[in-house]
């Protein structure tokens, strides 16, 4: 593979993804510190917001240990090179989230739909654009259509006003192949305006190997979390994913030991769990389930004595998707009443 | 005299022919006119030939004649945008305005928690919130009438193929307008809503998850029995609506884990959240016309 000369935006998303692993308590202090940290390494653009976006904080998905407004408003002001980008999910946030967060300086929003779904995001990509942010469509659980379908759902985000598609591996579902057909039909059909994205989840250990994929098929932005702090099995680990781009001639602009150093300093010491492949982590990507159901398994597993496994593989096979952690419990009881536990 | 009180429907959709469907088998509502815009919409052709009287020039098409043939209800299956023209056009006839879009400028109706007062108070428009907010907002209702509830939040997940492009075009109506219900008819102080959207196939039964919390520890004995109650209540409308697991008590939180089937009249089965709006608004004109035919309320006097 030669991506020699190529130019990649990193994204980090340890302050979004990595809230689920941190069932959403990160402290504000350490999320100014990892912040600064990033930003002292030269990381373009990073991620603030509740792990299932603006508006997240609920019984369903986890009440935070502080707002969006909250975690916005102590990160932006020290920000001296990376711009905060914040995550959407309509269905879940509104147009009132995506204001807030502007006046809060974010200069990016992302808004993610199902990879199927992308007619529910007009209202906000349409303002976001309006006004003036990056507004990058985000079309989730990419694993679960086709290119050609991934293609028709970007257009309509792309008419919408947004100026950046991402195929995102919410599951971590994806081998190479799938991402190099998927970024590359995006690359080869959108308006070389338009800029493509990827963002994996470390579930198969393919976190790197996808997203040197996506880079060849035409991606110019890629995330990543330092110490894959992230859903599920975590997302690509970024400073692993730095040095092998270094190795291999693309630029970033970061500074690889720094970044290092935040992973190891700053946020593998405030990991609840060791963030890795484990064989729940690993029945994500296997069974092609939502990564943020990780931890909500166990906690039925705890409750319920339903392994988290089973419950997981049987979710993959209902075809569920990413924001139906009620189905989570609702499975579990189910299951235990079958089996005469409850 | 026939008991009866005829009805218009605006809006020839999936949700204007099912509830044209249902009102067919109704002891208390009559079809006399479909309403449209378009002359080749299939939704007009199939009331024409289901014998109702059909106009394609919207609700100007049939005002002249909502006198001479005694239209006493409306059912606003249109659009939010057109609906606040349409009641009021209709309201100066006397005409009581049942309103299925998010327009939400008359009260909440939710059937069994809050129909008697809507109709005692002849309130001459209603709103009939939104699906999640009909197959929800019976059971924080259900916990609110026991013990005080400080929040209330509900997932409603539904299918894909039965999620029209009003509501794909403006969602942020859909959980403002739900979380409001929550509040309002719900009893909540603070309500949330949030909805997803499945595209699996086969599609989905419509699913919906209550989470509450309680003020004070939640009387475990009173809110189970209170929360079967009110699904028998629900039922009574809608038969496929059915508590699949809980209610589920950890510390102050309740959770309810609801399915709602439709009957499958003219949407599939699988649309409860479809179903539960229509079966929602009929039984709220049904209520309209029990209480006049029982004089306690008195409808709008003509000339």
């Amino acid at each position: 593979m030669n991506l020699q000369g190529k130019k990649v935006t990193l994204h980090d998303m340890s302050l979004r993804d990595g809230m689920h692993a941190k069932r959403h308590q990160i402290s504000i202090e350490e999320m100014v510190n990892i912040a600064k940290g990033l930003d002292q390494a030269g990381m373009p653009m990073i991620e603030v917001t509740h792990g299932d976006g603006l508006g997240g904080a609920s019984v369903n998905y986890g009440f935070p240990a502080h707002s969006d407004e909250e975690y916005l408003k102590a990160v932006v002001p020290h920000m001296k090179h990376s711009k905060v980008s914040a995550l959407l999910l309509p269905g879940i946030g509104t147009v009132e989230h995506l204001k807030m967060a502007n006046d809060c300086g974010v200069s990016s929003i992302r808004v993610a739909t199902h990879c199927t779904e992308a007619d529910v995001s007009q209202q906000h990509i349409g303002l976001a654009s309006k006004m003036g942010m990056d507004t990058v469509g985000f079309l989730m659980m990419a694993h679960m259509a086709t290119p050609e379908k991934i293609l028709e759902q970007a257009q309509l985000m792309v008419s919408y006003g947004a100026n950046c598609i991402y195929a995102t591996d919410s599951a971590g579902y994806m081998l190479p192949d799938h991402v190099t057909a998927r970024i590359g039909l995006l690359r080869s059909e959108l308006p070389a305006n338009v800029e493509v994205g990827f963002h994996g989840h470390h579930n198969l250990g393919m976190g790197i190997a996808n997203s040197l994929a996506a880079i060849e098929a035409g991606a110019s932005r890629i995330d990543g979390s330092v110490a894959g702090l992230g859903a599920g099995a975590g997302n690509t680990p970024l400073e692993v994913l730095c040095a092998v781009l270094d190795r291999m001639g693309v630029e970033t602009g970061i500074d690889l030991f720094k970044i290092m150093d935040v992973a190891e300093d700053l946020v593998v010491p405030m990991m609840d769990h060791p963030v890795r492949v484990d064989r729940n982590s690993l029945t994500l990507g296997y069974a092609g389930v939502y990564s943020s159901f990780l931890l909500f398994a166990k906690r039925a597993e705890d409750k319920y004595g339903i392994s988290a496994r089973d419950l997981l593989v049987e979710l993959g096979r209902r075809g569920t998707v990413g924001g139906q952690e009620d189905m989570i419990e609702d499975l579990a009881l189910t299951m235990a009443k079958e089996k005469g536990l409850i | 005299m026939n008991k009866k009180l005829k009805a218009v429907i605006i809006g020839p959709g999936n949700i204007g022919t099912d509830l044209l469907m249902k009102m067919q088998r109704s002891e208390w509502i009559e079809p006399v006119w479909m309403v449209g815009i378009d002359q080749t919409s299939e939704g007009l052709k199939r009331a024409a030939e289901m014998g109702i009287k059909t106009t394609a020039e919207g609700v100007d098409g049939m005002l002249a004649q909502v006198i001479a043939d005694d239209i006493r209800i409306a059912f606003d299956a249109t659009s939010a945008y057109v609906h606040a023209e349409n009641s009021r056009k209709l309201n100066e006839l006397g005409v009581i305005m049942i309103d299925l879009t998010p327009a939400a400028i008359g009260p909440f109706c939710v059937p069994p928690v809050n129909l008697t007062e809507q109709t005692k108070n002849l309130a001459m428009n209603v709103n009939m919130v939104t699906c999640g907010g009909q197959a929800t907002i019976p059971m924080v209702a259900a916990i609110s009438r026991v013990q005080p509830v400080a929040y209330g939040e509900i997932v409603a997940t539904v299918s894909s193929r039965s999620v029209g492009p009003g509501t794909r075009v403006n969602i942020d109506e859909f959980t403002r307008t739900t979380a409001s219900g929550v509040e309002q008819v719900g009893g909540a102080k603070k309500g949330k809503a949030i909805i997803i959207i499945n595209p699996a196939e086969p599609p989905l039964m419509m699913r919906d998850t209550v989470h509450c919390l309680t003020e004070d520890e939640p009387d475990q004995a009173a809110i189970t029995e209170s929360i079967h109650a009110m699904v028998k209540e629900v039922q009574r409308y809608v038969p496929g609506y059915q508590l699949v697991n809980g209610p589920v008590f950890d510390g102050k939180r309740v959770s309810c884990f609801m399915q709602v089937e439709g009957l499958g009249d003219f949407l599939p089965k699988y649309a409860g959240n479809l179903d539960i709006m229509t079966a929602a608004a009929l039984r709220t004109a049904e209520m309209f016309a029990e209480e006049a035919a029982n004089n306690t309320i008195t409808l709008p006097t003509r000339g």
